[in-house]
Order: C-alpha cells, then structure tokens, then sequence
C-alpha cells in the first residue's frame, strides 16, 4: 500500500492565485472548521486558552516580503498538502497508513492503522502534516474527500472547504491531470509554477504568481511636472497646483 | 531536528547492543573466546538486553505504540519497516548462538551456524536504522553517504568496548578485544570527522525563493507568522543548536567518544592486574556511552530541515 500508484486517473489538487491572496486566514479557519469534524476529527488543540496555545492545523498563511526595488511586495502564501505525484511521505511510511489514492491522486492518512511513528513529516518538504498529539495519528489535508463526493451537497459545495471560503477567489480546486480541466488553463494562461520542483516530489498543486506590476515610471512623471509649476510661476498657478494635489489625496 | 530521548536512547543502546552481538558471535565462531557459559550467558545476555531496551524505547516514540505490529508491513519501500524485520529476524541467529553457547549445542555446528547468521542480520539492522535518516532528502545533514556507514561503525565501536569490559570482568585475554575495538573506535574518528567536514562545506542549494517560487522578485523575508506559537513543525523540525555550542559538543565528544577509549584500549596491551584492567575497561566504557550520547544528540541537534525556510527565510 506504501508503494506508490503507478499512475491516478485523475490529479485532483488546488490552484493558489499569490496575486489575489489577502491573507485573511478564512481557507485556514474553514480548514480547520470542517477537518475537525470530518475525516481528520478529532482535530485536537492543546492548551488553545493558556499561555501556550497549539494544536494541528492542515493550512497554513504566512505572509512575506519579497524584494527591494519596485517590484517589492507583500505576498501572502497559504501552505498545505500539495498531494504529490512522486510523495516521499508514503514511501517512507512502515504501516501503509499513509497512501496515494490510484482513483484522484489524493494523498491520505488511515488514522486507523498510523502508529504516530512522524517519520512522514520528516520526509515532507513542505510542512504539509501535523502530529494531532491527543490523537496520536498524524494529519495531513484531505482535499476534503468527505464534501468533494458528497452527493447531499449542493454541487458548488462540492469542493474543499478552503476553496469555498475564500473571499477573493484565490483558490481554485480541480483535476490537473486533464489539460482541458479550468484549472489546468488557468495554470497555463498565468504559468502556475511548482514548489521547491528540484526537490522531485513533483506536487500537483501549483501556485499563481503576483502579477508584475503596472509600470511605475509614468505615475512619477507628472510629479516632476507639478514640482516645475511650484518652482515656476504665478499665485494662480500655485493655487491651481495646490489644489490639484489637495483634489488628488 | 528535535533531538527525541526515546530516538537517542534507541539508537545508542540498540547499536551497542548490535555491536557486542556481532563481536560476540565473531569470537565464538573463530574460537577466540572459550566457549564458557557463564560469559555466553552474560555476554549474550547484556547484548540482547540493549537491542530489546532500545527497541522498546523507539516504541516510546510512537503515538500509538499498540500498533507497532504494523510496522513490519511495508519493507519494500520503507527503511524503518525493513529495520523492525532486520531486528526481529536478528533474534533467531542470535537466539540460536546464545542458547548453544550457554547450555550446549541441540544441533551440531548451531554455535557456528547462528554466529555467522547473526553477524549480518545484525549489521543490516543497522545499516537500516541509518538509512532511514540516510534516505530523507529534505535534510541535508542526513542526506549525505557516510551516515548509514557511520551508524554502523560506531555500533561496531560502541559494542568493542563493551566486549572488553565483558572479558576483563571474566578475566580472559582482553588484548584482542582491545586492538580491535581501537582500530573500529580510530575509523569511527576518520569517518565522523569525514561527516562533520561534509556538513559543513556542503552547498545549501535549498532557498526560501525556491520554496515560495517568489525569487522572481528578489530576496525574501517572513513579515507575519501563520501562527502566534510554535506549531508541530517548529517543535519537531525547526530545533537548532546554536552553533558555538555545537563545535564545543563536537569536541566534547570526539574525546569522549574516541581518544580516550583509544588510549584505554593501548593502555590494557600492557600487563595489568586484573583489577586495573577492570577499571581502565569500565572508565573506557563510561566515557564511550557519554560520548556516543553526545554525537547521536548531535546529530539531530544539527541536522536543519528544509521546511523551516518557510518560517525563516534564508537557504538549507
């Protein structure tokens, strides 16, 4: 069961659009929301009001500054599974509780038969599994597995519950094994791109990068302009400088 | 790395273990040692003792230790499988030598048969236990070819000067013993001053731009966490020791763990008393377990783990 699939017929995984992403920590709270009822429950949180508050979460938001010049920004990064093609979390696992489904690719945790030995999490680059230590299981996303095939739910319920949070549309949810699909355009209209590819987990999530910025110089441009007619000239000019600036705040 | 008690202890007491199973079985099968059943029973005994107290400890490690059973089931991919079946399968040569040597043969040449059975099954489960840390990609310091050797090295180490103690207490010719445990102790040097050098100089390739894909715009800096306190992946992945403190451990064991057990051992070539050679042997012996404690801690101390460029920017 640990030995990987050869090949899934679908690749179901996320599209995360860095330039939309506000960080406003919805997909991480609805994450945590649904999965501490659902396939992950419990989902346990030690000491949540102490001093000392934690507990297992399966996405993540940091935020980042990238850059000095005028491209610099504030991104904000969500991180989660990425349900690798080629994932070193299922090869390493000694029970077979950690596999990759042959159906849609998704990688899952079978809290039944984990011993919490946590040498997956060792093996995962990216941060994707906590170790839920009441529970003494590892967890990891799901995808959401228990909403995305439940036929009780309204079609557009039908996705991972951070996808459906999110305010901005910055997450889109769908089968990148299908060059056709929407979020395989989407990925080749704004070059989604892989983390850490050189790694050669081969994720199937891919992320969205900010758009570049608009160019700058010609919003500067005027400025000088106005500090000319400063410099310059009459008490109407002035006047009428003034109040552009006033006018413009 | 988190630097786990239960993982230290296991890998240190379950390497010695190994390693006095294999000088054991070595000497038996060469005719090296007489085959006295009072020194098979303790030999044996303290042998197997420390391969089963270790391996219940890397049980302690586990969230569900009932379920370590399960463990055994996936060898084809996975090197922590393949060591629980090294270990257990490493009980019926070892079984088979013990209880020959101790209340005489069941079968001709059974001493001889578990003896060389034992000696690799032993050095695989080793070879596996360093593999396990040898085989993760995601950190670097483990990432490197000489671990697994490292690992078996210095069971081979640990265990020589145990077999010492062993045959000074019993008062048998502890020369061999003592020659051979310096030669294992002086390559356990060469390879883990080897290991050190390789970690050092080896090109941090891994960057916070690569794992975000936003290099495109220039360096990176964590602005605001994903959490006020430390997640599980902080806890277990992002434990660093600082590294003043590691460079002194680092010489703290490198005497504790090699030079003074060298010069132990060159010490018992000369005609000791009983008594002395005793005391040499136990100070030796003593000086090794703080030393090997010290390197495997180590080793989990400094080991950096890719992740962490999430919360810390920079390169791994």
């Amino acid at each position: 069961m640990t030995s990987l699939p050869e090949a899934t017929s679908k690749k179901l995984g996320l599209v995360i659009d860095l330039d939309t992403c506000v960080g406003c920590q919805a997909c991480a709270t609805s994450c945590k929301e649904w999965n501490a009822g659902g396939y992950s429950a419990p989902l346990t949180d030690q000491n949540p009001r102490g001093r000392d508050p934690h507990g297992t979460w399966l996405n993540r938001v940091h935020s980042y500054e990238v850059g000095d010049d005028a491209q610099s920004r504030t991104v904000h990064f969500p991180r989660s599974c990425l349900h690798c093609e080629t994932p070193a979390c299922v090869t390493v696992c000694p029970t077979g509780a950690s596999y990759k489904r042959a159906s849609d690719g998704i990688v899952l945790v079978n809290p039944d038969t984990c011993i919490g030995c946590k040498l997956c999490s060792w093996a995962c680059p990216y941060g994707a599994r906590e170790y839920d230590t009441d529970d003494g299981v590892m967890k990891k996303c799901t995808l959401c597995v228990d909403r995305i095939y439940n036929e009780t739910f309204a079609p557009e319920d039908r996705v991972p519950a951070c996808v459906r949070a999110c305010p901005t549309g910055a997450r889109h949810f769908g089968d990148l094994g299908d060059p056709e699909s929407a979020v395989s355009q989407l990925v080749k209209e704004r070059e989604g791109f892989d983390l850490l590819p050189e790694m050669g987990f081969k994720p199937v999530n891919k992320y969205l990068p900010p758009r570049a910025r608009r160019d700058q110089t010609a919003a500067s441009a005027p400025q000088a302009a106005e500090q000319a007619v400063d410099n310059s000239s009459s008490l109407a000019d002035r006047f009428f400088a003034w109040a552009d600036r006033s006018l413009a705040r | 790395m988190h630097p786990a008690y239960s993982v230290i202890v296991f890998t240190t007491a379950s390497g010695a273990g190994y390693g006095l199973l294999i000088w054991l079985a070595i000497a038996a099968a060469l005719n090296l040692v007489p085959h006295d059943p009072v020194l098979g029973f303790f030999g044996l005994g303290v042998a197997l003792a420390l391969i089963t107290t270790g391996l219940l400890a890397s049980t302690l490690h586990l969230g569900r230790p009932s379920r370590a059973w399960r463990a055994l089931s996936q060898w084809k991919s996975s090197w922590l499988s393949r060591e629980g079946i090294a270990a257990i399968l490493t009980y019926v040569p070892a079984g088979a030598l013990g209880l020959g040597w101790v209340f005489g043969e069941f079968v001709p040449g059974q001493i001889a048969a578990g003896a060389w059975l034992a000696v690799p099954c032993a050095l695989g489960t080793v070879w596996c236990t360093g593999m396990i840390y040898a085989s993760l990609p995601t950190i670097r310091a483990w990432d490197q070819p000489l671990v697994a050797p490292v690992y078996v090295v210095l069971a081979l180490a640990t265990g020589g000067v145990l077999l010492i103690l062993l045959l000074a207490v019993f008062g048998y010719d502890v020369r061999w013993a003592a020659v051979v445990s310096a030669l294992t102790l002086a390559l356990g040097w060469f390879l883990k001053a080897r290991y050190w050098l390789a970690i050092d100089t080896a090109n941090k390739t891994y960057t916070a731009e690569a794992a975000t894909g936003l290099g495109r715009f220039g360096t990176l800096r964590p602005l605001d966490p994903p959490h006020t306190q430390p997640n599980f992946v902080m806890r277990e992945m992002g434990y660093q020791v600082a590294r003043r403190h590691a460079e002194k451990l680092r010489r703290l064991s490198a005497v504790l763990l090699f030079v003074l057990p060298i010069l132990a051992g060159l010490v018992l070539l000369l005609d000791l008393p009983s008594w002395m050679q005793i005391a040499v042997a136990s100070l030796a012996a003593l000086s090794t377990t703080a030393g090997v404690l010290t390197e495997r801690w180590l080793f989990f101390a400094e080991a950096e783990h890719v992740v962490m460029l999430y919360y810390r920017g920079g390169a791994a």
